[in-house]
C-alpha cells in the first residue's frame, strides 16, 4: 500500500504517472554500465608507488604495517607480535593458508578457529585486497572467514599480499564482482586503520569498539 | 522528542549564556573547519568531485522510483526484506513489529538520524523494548536523556565533566577525568549488551541499487558489531539515499568523510547485503531495510528538490556562524544547523519552525562547503517566502516589510529617505562611531552596538566620486 503511494507521490513530483520508456532505459543502462566517476590521480601509480602509498597511508591512519619477504615468514612474525604484546591465544579464520601457517606457530600459544567471542584478544584473517588511495584493506565474509573476526579482538591481524594492493576503490570492485558476479557477500569490510571515537570534547581515543590494534602483515 | 522549534529564540538566549555550551561550542569552531580544509588540499580533484556528486544525485532525484525499486528487487532476491513507510509512525510500527515478531527484548543501535526523526527509542521503550545506544557520543547522551544537538558528533555541546559525571553516576567507578579511560568504561560497557541484542538496528548512508546492499560509515565499529551480533538486522533509512552502483556511492564516500570529519577515509565503511549465506559462521539470520518517505517525496515538486542531495556530513553547519554561537539543541527538532532550518519546516511544519530559516546571516558559507552544491540560502529563503505566503509572519514585520516596498519602488523618495536616515545614524553615533541604542531595533542593539554608517548614502558617494573623476 505505502509502497504504490510513495511511489506515486514520486512519480507525481516528477510531473509524470509512470516512468517513461527513455526513463527506464536510462536506469538500466545506468545500472549495467556501472561506469567510473571521476578517479583522484594520485592513486593511479605504477606498482611498486602504489605499494608504498598503500603503506603511507595506512600508517597514517595508524594501522602497524608488518614488511615480509614471504609467506613462511608469517607464523614468527605473528608469533613475535603477540609476544611483545603479551598475549597468548589467537583466533583464526580457516582459509587456506591459514590452517598449514598455524601448524607453524608455536605450541605454547593457545590457537582457535571459528567465530570471535567478546573477550578474545586477538584474531588472524586475510585480507581480500589493500587499497593504496587511502591505505583500506578489503575482507569480506564467508564460511571461513566470519566478520565478527574483524571486529571482537582487541587486536586484528591481517595477511595481506603485496599483489593484492590496488590503486583505487574501483579497481577494488572489479576484482570484488569478478569473485561474485551474481551476488555480493553479505558483508563486505573496508576498514582503514584500528577502531577510534572522537566523541569527548573531539578528542581522538583509539580503540572504541573494534580493534584497539590494527596489524598488516604485508607479504612479498 | 519534545519540539521546541518555536521557542528558538529563548533557546538562543539561554545557549549564549551557556558558560559550559560555549566551550564545547569552541571545540567545533577550532576542529572540524580545519581538518576539512587539510583534506580537501590533498584532494586536487576535490571540486571535480563535487560537482559531479551534485549532477549524479539530481539524475537519481529524477528517477527515483526506478532506482528504489530496482534496489527493492535486488534485496529480495539475496533474501532480505524491503518495508515502505510514508509516515514516521508507521515506520516506527513495522520496526516493533519486527522485534515484536523476534520476541526481542533489547535492541542495540548503531548512529542513525532518521530514527531519531522517527521518534523510534521512546516509541521501543514505551512498547517493552528496549533499545541501546551504541556509538559513543549517542550512549553518553542516551543515559543522560537527551538527544543529538549534532549528526555527526551528537554529544559535541558536553564537556569532559560532564561525561565524567555521568558515567560515574551510572557505571559505578571510581569518576575519571581522562577520556582514554571513559571510552573504556564504555567499551566495557557495551560488549555485553552487543552480545545479548536480540536485534539490531542500524541507519544506512547509501544504498546500492545494483547489489542491493546498505553501506555505513562509522570510526568506532559499533555500527558493526550492532549488525553482525544479533539474529536480526534493521536497516532504517529514507528513500534518497539509493544510487545506482559501487562505483556512484565511491563518488560518495570519497567526498564524505573529507567534508565530514576531515578524514582521507572513515574507519569503516561495511557494506551489508542480505542475510547470511550458507555456511556463514555470523552474520544474521534477517535482514530488513525499512524505507522512510515522511515528507520526502512532497519535496521533489518543489524547489526543495535540491535539499534531497543532502548526504548528511555535516559541513553546513560546522561552518555555520549561527550553529556555532549557539549550538545544535536551540534548533529544537532533530536536525540543526543549515540543513536542519530547510528540512525541519518540511517534517514538522512551518508553523512550528518559522524562525528557523530566519535564523541566518546568508552568509553563505554553508552552501560554499557543501559537497553535493546544496544552494542553502536559496531553500532558507523559499520557507521565508512560504512563511509570507501563509500571514506566519508577525504583524510589525509585514507592515515594515509592507513600508520598505513601497519606498523601494519609488527611486526618488527611496534616495530621499536614505539620505536623512544615513544622517540620522551618523549624528546618533556621536563620536565613537557606534550606536548602542537605537528605536525599532532594539532586538539588535540590547546585544550588541551596531557600526554607524559613513552618514552618506552608496549613491552620494556615487555621485560625488564620479564628479571628481570629471573634474580632474
Amino acid at each position: 500500500m505505502s509502497k504504490a503511494e510513495i511511489l506515486g507521490r514520486i512519480g507525481r513530483g516528477l510531473g509524470r504517472i509512470e516512468p517513461t520508456a527513455a526513463e527506464r532505459e536510462r536506469v538500466a543502462a545506468r545500472l549495467a554500465a556501472k561506469a567510473r566517476n571521476a578517479i583522484p590521480a594520485r592513486a593511479q601509480l605504477p606498482e611498486a608507488e602504489r605499494q608504498a602509498l598503500f603503506i603511507e597511508m595506512a600508517r597514517e591512519a595508524a594501522a602497524e604495517v608488518i614488511e615480509l619477504s614471504s609467506l613462511q615468514q608469517v607464523p614468527s612474525a605473528v608469533a613475535n607480535w603477540l609476544q611483545q604484546t603479551g598475549i597468548d591465544e589467537l583466533v583464526v579464520a580457516s582459509d587456506n593458508p591459514l590452517p598449514e601457517l598455524c601448524k607453524q606457530l608455536p605450541e605454547t600459544l593457545r590457537v582457535r578457529q571459528g567465530v570471535a567471542q567478546a573477550g578474545d584478544l586477538a584474531s588472524l584473517t586475510l585480507s581480500f585486497l589493500g587499497i593504496a588511495e587511502t591505505g583500506t584493506l578489503m575482507l569480506y565474509s564467508r564460511p571461513e572467514s566470519p566478520t565478527t573476526l574483524n571486529f571482537l579482538p582487541d587486536n586484528h591481524l591481517v595477511i595481506l599480499q603485496r599483489s593484492d594492493i590496488v590503486g583505487v576503490y574501483e579497481e577494488a570492485w572489479s576484482q570484488l564482482r569478478a569473485r561474485y558476479p551474481d551476488s555480493l557477500p553479505r558483508t563486505v569490510n573496508m576498514i582503514t586503520g584500528p577502531s577510534r571515537s572522537a566523541d569527548i570534547e573531539q578528542k581522538l581515543q583509539m580503540g572504541a569498539h573494534g580493534p584497539r590494534r590494527l596489524v598488516i602483515f604485508l607479504v612479498a | 522528542m519534545q519540539i521546541t522549534s518555536p521557542d528558538f529564540k529563548d533557546n538562543a538566549r539561554i545557549a549564549l549564556q551557556d558558560v559550559g555550551l560555549q566551550k564545547a561550542l569552541g571545540n567545533v569552531k577550532t576542529g572540524f573547519p580545519h581538518k576539512r580544509a587539510a583534506a580537501i588540499a590533498r584532494l586536487p580533484e576535490f571540486e571535480q568531485l563535487r560537482d559531479e556528486a551534485r549532477d549524479l544525485k539530481n539524475h537519481i532525484i529524477e528517477h527515483l522510483d526506478l532506482y528504489l525499486e530496482a534496489f527493492e528487487a535486488k534485496v529480495l532476491e539475496n533474501g532480505g526484506h524491503v518495508h515502505w513507510c510514508r509516515t514516521a509512525d508507521e515506520a516506527r510500527q513495522t520496526i516493533l513489529k519486527i522485534c515484536q515478531d523476534k520476541q526481542a527484548r533489547t535492541v542495540t543501535k548503531g548512529k542513525s538520524m532518521v530514527t531519531e526523526e522517527i521518534n523510534l527509542n521512546e516509541y521501543l521503550e514505551a512498547n517493552g523494548v528496549t533499545p541501546v545506544e551504541t556509538d559513543l557520543g549517542e550512549y553518553i547522551l542516551q543515559l543522560r536523556g537527551e538527544h543529538p544537538s549534532h549528526i555527526i558528533a551528537p554529544a559535541i555541546h558536553l564537556n569532559l565533566e560532564d561525561v565524567s559525571e555521568t558515567f560515574h553516576a551510572h557505571h559505578h567507578k571510581p569518576k575519571s577525568m581522562d577520556p582514554a579511560v571513559l571510552m573504556q568504561e564504555a567499551r566495557e560497557e557495551l560488549r555485553t549488551k552487543f552480545v545479548a541484542a536480540d536485534v539490531g538496528i542500524t541507519g544506512a548512508n547509501f544504498l546500492v541499487a545494483e547489489t542491493g546492499s546498505s553501506i555505513i560509515v562509522t570510526n568506532e565499529g559499533n555500527g558493526d558489531l550492532t549488525q553482525t551480533l544479533p539474529k536480526t538486522h534493521i536497516v532504517v533509512t529514507s528513500i534518497e539515499k539509493v544510487v545506482p552502483t559501487l562505483e556512484d556511492m565511491t563518488l560518495f564516500l570519497r567526498l564524505l568523510a573529507r567534508s565530514a570529519t576531515g578524514q582521507e577515509f572513515t574507519v569503516y565503511n561495511t557494506l551489508s547485503t542480505g542475510p547470511r549465506r550458507p555456511g556463514d559462521q555470523d552474520g544474521p539470520e534477517d535482514y530488513h531495510v525499512v524505507l522512510v518517505d515522511n515528507g520526502r517525496s512532497d519535496m521533489i515538486a518543489s524547489e526543495l528538490r535540491e535539499m534531497l542531495r543532502c548526504i548528511r556530513c555535516a559541513a553546513c553547519m560546522n561552518h555555520c556562524p549561527v550553529y556555532g554561537a549557539i549550538g545544535g539543541h536551540s534548533y529544537g527538532w532533530v536536525y540543526p544547523g543549515p540543513m536542519g532550518s530547510v528540512l525541519t519546516p518540511q517534517m514538522i511544519g512551518i508553523e512550528q519552525a518559522a524562525l528557523l530559516p530566519n535564523a541566518s546571516t546568508f552568509c553563505g558559507k554553508c552552501e560554499s562547503v557543501c559537497p553535493v552544491r546544496i544552494p542553502l540560502p536559496k531553500l532558507m529563503r523559499h520557507w521565508r517566502r512560504d512563511e509570507f505566503e501563509k500571514h506566519l509572519t508577525p504583524g510589525a514585520a509585514r507592515w515594515g516589510l509592507g513600508v520598505w516596498s513601497f519606498v523601494a519602488r519609488r527611486p526618488a523618495l527611496y534616495r530621499q529617505l536614505t539620505r536623512i536616515g544615513s544622517r540620522v545614524l551618523r549624528s546618533l553615533a556621536g563620536k565613537k562611531g557606534r550606536i548602542s541604542k537605537l528605536p525599532l531595533a532594539s532586538g539588535w542593539t540590547d546585544g550588541r552596538e551596531m557600526p554607524a554608517p559613513s552618514g552618506k548614502t552608496f549613491m552620494q558617494q556615487w555621485q560625488e566620486q564620479q564628479k571628481a573623476r570629471q573634474s580632474s
